[in-house]
């Protein structure tokens, strides 16, 4: 493609670098080596689906990518800034400011109504109550749950507790959305809805979004698709 | 939401966990509070115990007689200052178990040697004084039964009879006093001996015990020395303490109890500190999940800590509010029972110890399960949920 050369040489550097990244795992006195040596680059605005067998290493990619777990040797940098040697604390910081993550079970709070749940990472905010209240309101209206706000999370269904989960992941605003199987629960339709949802994000409020799936349907809905396996990444393009 | 309505959300999420820990937890404190103002109660005489007296009693046990004539025998004994008797009355109001603490007394030398403890003014001690058939209440017994001053009382005694067989004294009220020292409301009647000796049929010209305010608190061990070798070979042989140490005495018996009580309550405590800590720590184990997903969206672990241990203190804090409350309650209601044997008294200094061991008791169930979710790791914590 032709603007390929000026994104080149205008783009700043992409969202997400990985330079040489290794993880080992010691799991009964023996080392399992997941990533050695591993680079990638996610450019800003992305949506890269990662697919690869189980055990494969997708959802260890996302917990490094997302700050929850720690590189062995590498760097990994994300909206300029390198995750390898903050703090816990810095990190959390980071986290909160920089991605959302969406989950295969939604892990919602099961005490908390659907708008608490959203509104559980404002806490961590400076926001005042009402200011709060408005953001939730936002992001429950993305996802088109407004009118179960009230609703704790037994009272919906798989596909509504997964709405939540992405406005919870969306109501603080961060750049990077982290998903991991979030349709690997859900029937055809349903998940239909839900990457359509993804997409939307993507396409009208620039979330750069990479996500994990089994499923090749899934995977359809992403710009971009990375398959995992011993290790290293084959990249596939994606025509449409 | 605010973080206070997220603890309280973790809290009760589990209704029926919440409310029985909370109920184990009001009751260690409904105890804890009876017990403290109990032992106050029980306590509250020796309070008033005066470094230069001492009391002479019956070397037997205390509740045996001595003879009148030691009194002023006892006051040329050098360095006695002041000497003054009193007599167990075994009294009561109207029935049996309106149960008062009576003595009768010489009054002058009673009041003179109470002086500093007994708060009674000047126009009604005189009136006191010069009323042979007068006593003087405590102003807890006036408030229960509705005595005014110049009111005729019939006291009864469960000793002394009258000549004509009455076990009845008419008196008249001439005073109400409080005790200076103390911010317990006074207990107790006195009357005169006089009156009670004349009357009586048995028992005559004795007494119960005589106290002795001495010229220096240094010469007590002489003092008691010389008066117990005076009397040691006549047929009533003496005793004589130290006022503190014949109180401790005379409340040893309820002493014991409250020794008791306040080791069950002890047990009781540690019991419900035992459960406390494992329910707190089962819950937050099965919030590992939970935990890690609030860490992945950002909360920092100094944060989570934060929270656990404000809901085991939270836990304390309404529990034992609650108890203390129910045992304030009690204080009351039995305050207003008359013939109830102690006036329980929830002292402030009580309701500021119970809030140092509520939190106590939130700081030792709240910072191991805090500890630990503090250390939740957000990876393992998925592969668990
Ligand atoms: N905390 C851990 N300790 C030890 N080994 C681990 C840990 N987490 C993951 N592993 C191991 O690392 C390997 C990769 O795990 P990971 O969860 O990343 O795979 P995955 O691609 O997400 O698989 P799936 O498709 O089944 O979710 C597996 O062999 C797993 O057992
Ligand atoms: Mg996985």
């Amino acid at each position: 493609m032709a603007e390929n050369i000026s994104e080149i040489s205008s783009a700043p550097t992409p969202l997400i670098q990985l330079r040489d990244v290794s993880k080992t795992y010691r799991k009964s006195g023996t080392d399992i080596t997941i990533f050695h040596n591993l680079n990638l680059e996610i450019k800003a605005g992305d949506f890269v689906a990662v697919m690869g067998p189980s055990g494969s290493g997708k959802t260890t990619l996302l917990n490094l990518l997302g700050g929850i777990d720690r590189a062995d040797a590498g760097s990994i940098a994300i909206n300029d800034e390198e995750l390898t040697h903050m703090s816990e604390s810095r990190l959390s910081r980071w986290r909160a400011d920089t991605v959302g993550f969406i989950f295969q079970f939604y892990n919602l709070m099961p005490m908390l109504n659907a708008a608490s749940n959203v509104e559980l990472p404002l806490l961590l905010t400076r926001l005042s109550r009402s200011e709060r209240r408005k953001n939730v309101e936002t992001a429950l209206q993305i996802v088109g749950l407004e009118d179960r706000a009230g609703h704790s999370p037994k009272e919906l269904s798989g596909g509504q507790q997964q709405r939540v989960a992405i406005a919870r992941a969306i109501v603080s605003d961060p750049k990077l959305l982290l998903c991991d199987e979030p349709t690997g629960d859900l029937d055809r339709g349903t998940a239909a809805e839900i990457l359509e949802t993804l997409q939307m994000l993507n396409r009208d409020f620039g979330k750069t979004i990479i996500m994990v799936t089994h499923d090749p349907e899934a995977a359809r809905y992403a710009k971009r698709v990375l398959h995992l396996d011993k290790g290293h990444f084959i990249e596939k393009e994606l025509s449409s | 939401m605010t973080r206070g309505s997220l603890i309280w959300k973790n809290l009760t999420r589990s209704r029926l966990r919440f409310a029985l820990t909370l109920f184990a937890i009001f009751i260690a404190f409904f105890l804890f509070g009876l017990i403290q103002s109990f032992d106050r109660a029980l306590n509250a005489g020796a309070d008033i115990a005066a470094a230069n007296r001492l009391v002479v009693s019956n070397k037997i046990n205390f509740t045996q007689p001595l003879p009148l004539s030691y009194v002023n025998r006892i006051k040329t004994i050098e360095g006695v200052d002041m000497v003054t008797h009193q007599n167990w009355m075994g009294s009561y109001y109207q029935e049996p178990r309106n149960f008062i603490f009576g003595f009768a007394v010489d009054p002058e030398s009673f009041l003179a040697i109470y002086a500093d403890d007994i708060a009674l003014p000047p126009e009604q001690a005189k009136a006191f004084i010069n009323d042979r058939r007068g006593m003087i209440a405590g102003a807890n017994e006036a408030r229960k039964y509705g005595w005014k001053l110049g009111d005729l009382i019939p006291i009864s005694s469960n000793i002394w009879e009258q000549t004509d067989g009455s076990k009845t004294w008419e008196l008249v009220l001439d005073g109400i006093f409080e005790i200076s020292s103390v911010d317990t409301p006074a207990n107790g009647i006195y009357l005169h001996y006089d009156y009670l000796n004349e009357a009586r049929s048995f028992g005559k010209d004795s007494t119960g015990t005589i106290v002795i305010a001495t010229q220096d608190p240094a010469l007590n061990d002489e003092i008691a020395n010389a008066i117990d070798t005076r009397f040691l070979n006549s047929p009533f042989a003496t005793e004589t303490r130290t006022e503190a140490a014949f109180n401790a005495s005379f409340i040893e018996q309820l002493g014991n109890i409250s020794l008791i009580i306040i080791s069950v309550v002890g047990a009781a405590l540690f019991t419900i500190l035992i459960i406390v800590s494992n329910t707190m720590a089962m819950s937050v184990r099965e919030r590992t999940g939970e935990i890690g997903v609030m860490k992945a969206l950002g909360f920092p672990a100094k944060t989570v800590f934060a929270l656990i241990l404000s809901e085991a203190l939270l836990l304390a804090l309404i529990g034992g509010s609650l108890g203390m409350g129910a045992a304030w309650l009690m204080a009351t209601v039995t305050a207003g029972v008359p013939g109830f044997p102690l006036r329980l008294v929830l002292y402030p200094d009580i309701w500021l110890m119970s809030l140092g061991v509520m939190i106590v008791l939130g700081l030792l169930t709240g910072l191991l399960p805090a500890w630990n979710a503090y250390r939740i790791n957000i990876a393992a914590a998925f592969t668990r949920a």
